[in-house]
């Protein structure tokens, strides 16, 4: 089980007022937490990375455990705290006022 | 007795304001959409519960919004109420995807940058959706970088009309300062193959076999900042308007310059007469009487707010060249806001009323034809734009 922090404006579009939970096939990376939430909330397509190219969108980062992972490869494997649920996957919109 | 209800997309943002006929009393609803741009909302003229919204974020990216009930509630085209497995809704709105297909698409070439390069074309947003006139699940989409699209099932699914992008002078398209946008989009009453598009900075567009092929329809225009003046693209067309009744007759706010066209825009010519400045952005047409137009002069492309601090709507009655000032019920001092292209629009009551929208928040309204005016609002976020439901 995964978790994943939205920020506020994604949650609203996705109708969830909390923490999402996930179920992940295979290791969990970038790429295959961003493909279930996808699956499972499809009006958050292309609003975190883009629809074809996959590329994270350039005013997001994702952090977790303190650390900022958004230039990690997105098969690169989370940290083992995440993949076991203990620590949330943060995305975050990036601090640029608006 | 008939009710009008006026759409408003603001910065952060959407608003729905309602009245009765006299419209002297306003319910305001909203915010919806808390926090994102909304661009644009329209709703459908062959249904007027159907709404479409342009909801944006520069973080988030593009979604759409579909309202079936006026505005009560809201979905994301093949979301929102309706629920896949495990209870949760399902759908995407958002998808806008440039067609490169060798068999039905156009190659994603370059357009010119700001600096003069060449640079690629990339989606940003939907600035204006124009809802078919006859078929409430067929809506346009005017996007940046500019590109016109088209939904046949309610906005759940868009395909580019790869035409107009493709039609070869792409390389000299540029954006404008707020972007290459394609922000108005006029659809033929009389004529269901004919649509207008306006993009800046390339200039204006027209298709007559629905969309397939386009011509640009820029003769006439004189546009300073290109070095050849008879460019056949490359304008800063700010906006387009025609009235319904006469579709040959098109009016132009272009970045300096209110033009006209009387054969479709084949050809233009200047009608900015004594207005104090001929620089702005919106300019709409009276719902009954086809020679009387209005605009909002601003003092010039480096200063983007009216002219001498003085809100006033400009209308002639004669199709141009003769202005008068509309000023009663409007700030005449210390007024520096602006309004932007989209942010006016007319009602078909039998007196007309006129509608506009300020980067201040506020909306005002005349119930008379732009003789008196009165704010429904005063303190929304900046308005992007305006358009108005005239109801039963």
């Amino acid at each position: 089980m995964i978790r994943v922090e939205l920020p506020s404006h994604l949650r609203t579009l996705a109708h969830v007022s909390s923490e999402i939970r996930l179920e992940v096939e295979g290791p969990a990376t970038q790429r295959s937490v961003l493909d279930a939430l996808e699956a499972r909330y499809p009006m958050l397509c292309g609003t975190i990375r883009d629809h074809v190219t996959k590329q994270r969108r350039p005013f997001l980062r994702f952090f977790a455990c303190e650390e900022d992972l958004s230039h990690e490869s997105p098969d690169a494997p989370l940290p083992d705290a995440v993949a076991s649920g203990a620590e949330p996957l943060i995305i975050i919109g990036a601090i640029a006022g608006g | 007795m008939s009710k009008v209800r006026v759409l408003v997309g603001t910065h952060k943002g959407a608003f729905v304001l309602e009245s009765d006929g006299k419209r002297e009393k306003w319910d305001v609803s909203g915010p919806l959409f808390t926090g994102w741009e909304v661009y644009h909302m329209k709703g459908s003229p062959a249904d007027p519960n159907r709404l479409y919204a342009s909801q944006t974020s520069s973080w988030s990216g593009q979604v759409i919004q579909r309202s079936s009930d006026g505005g009560k509630t809201w979905e994301t085209p093949g979301g929102g109420p309706q629920v896949g497995p495990g209870g949760f809704p399902v759908g995407e709105s958002n998808k806008f995807v440039y067609d490169t297909s060798a068999e039905t698409g156009k190659p994603l070439t370059t357009h010119q940058f700001y600096d003069g390069t060449q640079h690629p074309w990339e989606f940003k947003r939907v600035w204006h959706l124009e809802p078919s006139l006859t078929d409430p699940d067929t809506v346009y989409a005017g996007v940046e970088d500019a590109a016109l699209f088209r939904s046949t099932d309610g906005a759940h699914s868009w395909q580019e009309l790869p035409g107009l992008r493709g039609h070869g002078t792409g390389p000299e398209w540029q954006p404008g300062a707020g972007g290459m946008c394609l922000h108005s989009v006029i659809l033929d009453s009389k004529d269901p193959g004919r649509i207008y598009i306006a993009i800046s900075a390339a200039g204006a567009f027209r298709t007559d076999d629905g969309g397939a092929t386009w011509k640009p329809i820029n003769k006439g225009l004189r546009s300073p900042y290109i070095p050849d003046q008879d460019a056949e693209v490359g304008h800063c067309v700010h906006h387009i308007a025609m009235n319904p009744s006469r579709p040959g007759v098109l009016f132009m706010q272009k970045h300096w310059d209110v033009m006209r066209s009387d054969d479709a825009g084949d050809s233009w010519h200047e009608v900015s007469g004594n207005l104090p400045t001929d620089f702005g952005f919106v300019i709409d047409v009276h719902a009954h009487e086809p020679e009387t137009i209005y605009v909002v002069p601003i003092k010039s492309d480096a200063e983007h707010f009216v002219h001498e601090g003085k809100l006033r709507v400009y209308r002639s009655r004669t199709g141009g060249n003769e202005w008068e000032a509309l000023t009663k019920g409007l700030p005449q001092s210390n007024c520096y806001v602006n309004v932007l292209r989209d942010a006016m629009a007319v009602d078909s009551l039998d007196q007309c009323g006129v509608y506009f929208g300020t980067t201040g928040g506020q909306v005002y309204v005349s119930p008379d034809a732009g003789d008196t005016w009165s704010p429904i609002v005063r303190d929304l976020p900046a308005v992007l734009s305006v358009e108005v439901q005239t109801l039963p």
